[in-house]
């Protein structure tokens, strides 16, 4: 039932016509930041406003959502947001990849794939993937205009530096159709490969920071390496120990307190259907599960 | 025949400067400047602070932009007047085949960054994508400038001031610009560390063949690096010539007064 006090989706249709400006301009140039006037949205900043904003702005009343923080659809975060949804928009909502329309992310990207006509929204805390080196604003939007763009391997070469090895596991920068670089957002590195090339178009928008930028289908998307150090998307080496799946992102979960712990496929709608449809891992009870 | 008419005969010069100003509303910051510099030729500018050598370093270097004058480059693609050029292409310059050396080794240096990532900077910014040969070219510069290869990994921080100030000058060489920037390279250092840095930037002039224009206030920094050697005083050239003839035999009262160390600044 949507709350008849606020508009459709909460957004007013000018800011939601002036946040579609921005992301038809972010798909237009593909990895650059495009500024817009974030607004005051009922939750705090840390709690994705920048993401919400842009989901707002792509609602349709037939669009299907879903939200996942961590790759759960469970977490409080996503809960709040997937309910602030139903309250101002009334659309429908889904955990299945497959069923959602838009999808707003926080740190994961689902492991099955996306299909054409998709949207992936990504949360994002912080754009700017040259800040870590360079403070000023104005500096490093001189340096994504102009391509210059050492000081992003100075960052690997100071993790391999100091590691022997490019610990970045996070927000690893990549560059866009061979022109911007940027921050996907801090989703583990095992997840950069699926930015590339995906029929879904891909959002991302930052609150505080009132940037959004985009990659719409089928965008080159390369991770930043060195030629002997070459990316590696990782992930720690173990199957899901409740649906066995080999090739998904694991969490670690402890178990007790005697030092008993597991690893659990971080998608969470992934691991329930891979037990639905019968694939047990080493801990895991395919019956018991898939009947809950 | 003199060195420089060797040089004027034999090639064409790398850096020219012609009517060069630059005022703050009405007050001259430096004004109606003109010099050429040939390749492997050392200029050093001197004068008190307040003599606009600062001001016209800042403007040569494209970090001001002068309201008169022109200052060419002999560019890859021929002589280009870097004032009017595209600010692309004046900071590709700035980071390949010019160099700046900062006073101040904090505003030349990266301070969260290694020693080893300071030097591999430019050669990152333009394309080198194998750490190893990064890190050996850095090992090899942090060895020219007499910094210890087992402190490739410690952050300037850690560093003397002399050893940030060779740091500066290692990361500014590594890609063998063509034209160096030196704002007062000796400056703020003590006086054994001077003599040290200076024996040191010798041996690179020396050995790298390196075209670069100094501004300083010390007349042994100018005695030992300097060619030829311009003096200012109240924003204005007043006298210029091979550095010897200068500091031997100066014409200017201005000169005189400086050589004679009756105005220490
Ligand atoms: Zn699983």
């Amino acid at each position: 039932m949507t709350d008849q006090a606020y508009n459709f989706a909460y957004l007013d249709e000018q800011t939601k016509r002036m946040i579609r400006r921005a992301i038809l301009k972010g798909i237009a140039v593909p990895g650059y930041q495009v500024p817009f006037a974030s607004r005051e949205m009922p939750m705090p900043y840390g709690w994705g406003t920048g993401g919400v904003q842009v989901t707002a702005a792509c609602l349709t009343p037939v669009d299907v959502l879903k939200v996942i923080d961590q790759g759960a659809d469970d977490t409080t975060n996503a809960v709040s947001i997937r309910k602030f949804f139903q309250r101002t928009a009334g659309i429908a909502v889904t955990e299945a990849t497959q069923e959602a329309t838009i999808i707003q992310t926080r740190h994961r990207i689902p492991e099955t794939s996306l299909t054409t006509g998709q949207i992936l929204v990504y949360q994002v805390p912080i754009p700017e993937p040259l800040r870590f080196l360079e403070p000023r604003e104005t500096e490093t939007r001189k340096m994504h205009e102009l391509e210059e763009y050492g000081l992003m391997h100075v960052k690997l070469y100071e993790d391999i530096a100091r590691h022997g090895t490019i610990a970045t596991s996070y927000d690893y920068p990549v560059k866009v159709e061979g022109r911007y670089v940027m921050d996907p957002s801090p989703i583990p590195k095992f997840d950069n490969p699926k930015l590339s090339d995906s029929p879904a178009i891909q959002l991302f928008g930052a609150g505080r920071e009132q940037r959004i930028y985009a990659l719409p289908p089928y965008t080159n998307v390369v991770s930043l390496d060195f030629d002997d150090h070459p990316f590696q998307p990782s992930k720690a080496p173990h199957d899901c120990d409740l649906c066995g799946a080999a090739d998904s992102y694991l969490d670690e979960v402890i178990t007790d307190d005697q030092g008993g712990r597991m690893f659990v496929c971080s998608d969470t709608d992934f691991c329930r259907s891979r037990r639905a449809a019968g694939h047990v891992g080493r801990l895991g009870s395919a019956a018991v599960e898939a009947s809950e | 025949m003199t060195m420089m008419d060797r040089k004027l005969d034999a090639e064409h010069p790398l850096f020219q400067v012609q009517g060069l100003s630059k005022y703050y509303g009405s007050r001259i910051g430096c004004a109606d400047v003109s010099f050429d510099l040939y390749p492997g030729e050392v200029l050093g500018i001197v004068g008190e602070s307040g003599s606009g050598k600062s001001t016209l370093l800042s403007c040569l270097a494209g970090h001001l932009t002068p309201d008169t004058g022109r200052v060419i480059f002999d560019t890859a693609v021929g002589p280009r007047d870097t004032v009017i050029m595209a600010e692309a292409e004046r900071r590709r310059m700035a980071r390949t085949d010019w160099a700046f050396v900062h006073q101040n080794p904090r505003d030349g240096l990266r301070m969260g960054v290694s020693a080893g990532g300071n030097v591999g900077e430019r050669l990152m910014a333009i394309g080198a994508r194998h750490y190893g040969e990064i890190r050996g070219q850095a090992i090899d510069w942090l060895g020219r400038v007499e910094i210890a290869a087992d402190r490739i990994d410690d952050r300037p921080s850690a560093f003397s001031g002399g050893m940030q100030q060779r740091l500066q000058i290692a990361r500014n060489l590594v890609t063998a610009p063509r034209l160096v920037f030196m704002d007062e390279p000796t400056g703020g250092l003590d006086v054994s560390v001077q003599a040290r840095l200076l024996d040191l930037l010798r041996g690179l002039v020396r050995d790298l063949g390196l075209s670069a224009i100094i501004v300083t206030h010390d007349l042994a920094v100018v005695r030992l690096l300097a060619d030829r050697l311009m003096v200012m005083k109240d924003g204005r050239v007043v006298e210029q010539g091979l550095t010897d003839q200068v500091l031997d035999d100066p014409q200017h009262a201005y000169t005189q007064l400086l050589v004679s160390s009756v105005l220490q600044v």
